[in-house]
């Protein structure tokens, strides 16, 4: 099994996905974890991100082939498991570069 | 007419001639003419007494239990829902029936060591007389050859089945206990509101005078569950030989521990003749 970093909600992760459609191209994916739910092997985290001014969530399975590479870029303080609340604020708070 | 009952015998059941006679017989025991009686009796003088036999399997195949359930990733990335299912000690061959001494042709297996206080006596007597380990549970796999197979001989699962391998899967389901029509028929739900009193009771159970009755079979709340299944087809995604496990795709019945029968999957045409 492909070691997984310790991901925490509240991370800002950049994940690089094959995508087998696409011809196996190589689809990166930055965002913050909103959410993490931990199922043993079929553990998910949940990527917040504004893509084209709409706010965009994708649910990951970190321990899925197609996700070649989990990288925590920085850690924003959070005071709750679940940033829900990040839907209802302002698209400043899910922007990344 | 007691007697000429129990002497149909396996012999005469192959005979295709006498067929129709001993199957008629051994299902309405209250008229039986004379004829066909004394040519059982002649026809098999040494063997008395009536057969229950399964039907025939595939293959031989092995007593297992669940573990529990898990997603598996195939290499290009699909989750497959799993099973897992563990072996316990044993699998053994505790004894092999056959046409000449039983009537037909069987592989008795044992499951589950035991402490040898935990059996009965005549359960120690039989394992004892074959050789083999106290064992809970005794199952018995019908094949159409037998020969290969002898006491206390160990079936590997990863011998008689590889990965891809379709394979039907039989168990005891969850107990639901005591249900209504809807959980346990899926029948379908009376209004709630709108000042409809029928909520969650049945329909109508059948016809008035005419016949009088409810028919035999009707559908109606009971106790659901707890009854013996059997899942045809299921794929094998996995045989984990470190582990000593195996992942079978899809749900299989009951809870984790319960004990399962794994057999090659009966296919018409494939393992199975057509007629």
């Amino acid at each position: 099994m492909r070691p997984v970093p310790e991901l925490r909600t509240g991370d800002i992760v950049e994940i690089k996905l094959e995508v087998p459609e696409n011809r196996r191209r190589l689809s990166i994916h930055k965002g913050i974890v909103m959410s993490r739910q931990n199922a043993g092997i079929h553990t998910t985290i949940r990527i917040r991100r504004i893509i084209a001014g709409i706010g965009v969530e994708i649910v990951f399975p970190i321990y899925s082939p197609n996700i070649k590479e989990i990288k925590v870029v920085s850690h924003r303080k959070v005071r709750r498991a679940r940033l829900y609340y990040l839907r209802d604020k302002l698209p400043r708070l899910s922007t990344f570069k | 007419m007691a007697m000429a009952m129990a002497v149909v015998s396996f012999p005469s059941l192959l005979n295709k001639t006498t067929l129709s006679s001993s199957s008629s017989s051994l299902f309405t025991p209250t008229f039986l003419t004379p004829k066909p009686s004394s040519l059982l009796t002649k026809s098999s003088p040494n063997s008395k007494r009536s057969l229950v036999v399964s039907s025939m399997e595939a293959g031989i195949g092995v007593m297992g239990s669940k573990l529990g359930m898990m997603s598996f990733f195939e290499a290009d990335g699909t989750v497959v829902p799993v099973t897992v299912v563990g072996f316990r000690e044993g699998n053994i061959v505790t004894q092999v029936k056959t046409l000449a001494t039983d009537g037909y042709d069987a592989v008795q297996i044992g499951y589950r060591r035991v402490r040898d206080k935990k059996l009965t006596k005549p359960e120690t007597g039989h394992l004892q007389k074959a050789g083999v380990i106290p064992l809970r549970h005794l199952q018995e796999f019908r094949l159409t050859n037998v020969e290969g197979f002898e006491t206390n001989q160990k079936l590997v699962f990863d011998e008689i089945f590889k990965e891809g391998d379709l394979v039907d899967v039989a168990g005891t389901t969850i107990g639901k206990g005591f249900q209504g029509g809807i959980k346990r028929h899926h029948f379908k739900r009376g209004q709630m509101t709108h000042g409809s009193k029928s909520h969650r009771a049945l329909g109508s159970i059948g016809a008035g005078t005419t016949p009088g009755r409810v028919y035999k079979g009707k559908k109606m709340p009971g106790r659901m569950g707890g009854t013996k299944t059997k899942i045809r087809k299921l794929k094998i995604v996995k045989v984990d030989k470190d582990l000593n496990v195996v992942m079978i795709k899809g749900a299989l019945p009951g809870k984790p521990g319960n004990l399962l029968r794994i057999t090659p999957a009966k296919i018409v045409g494939v393992n199975i003749p057509k007629n």
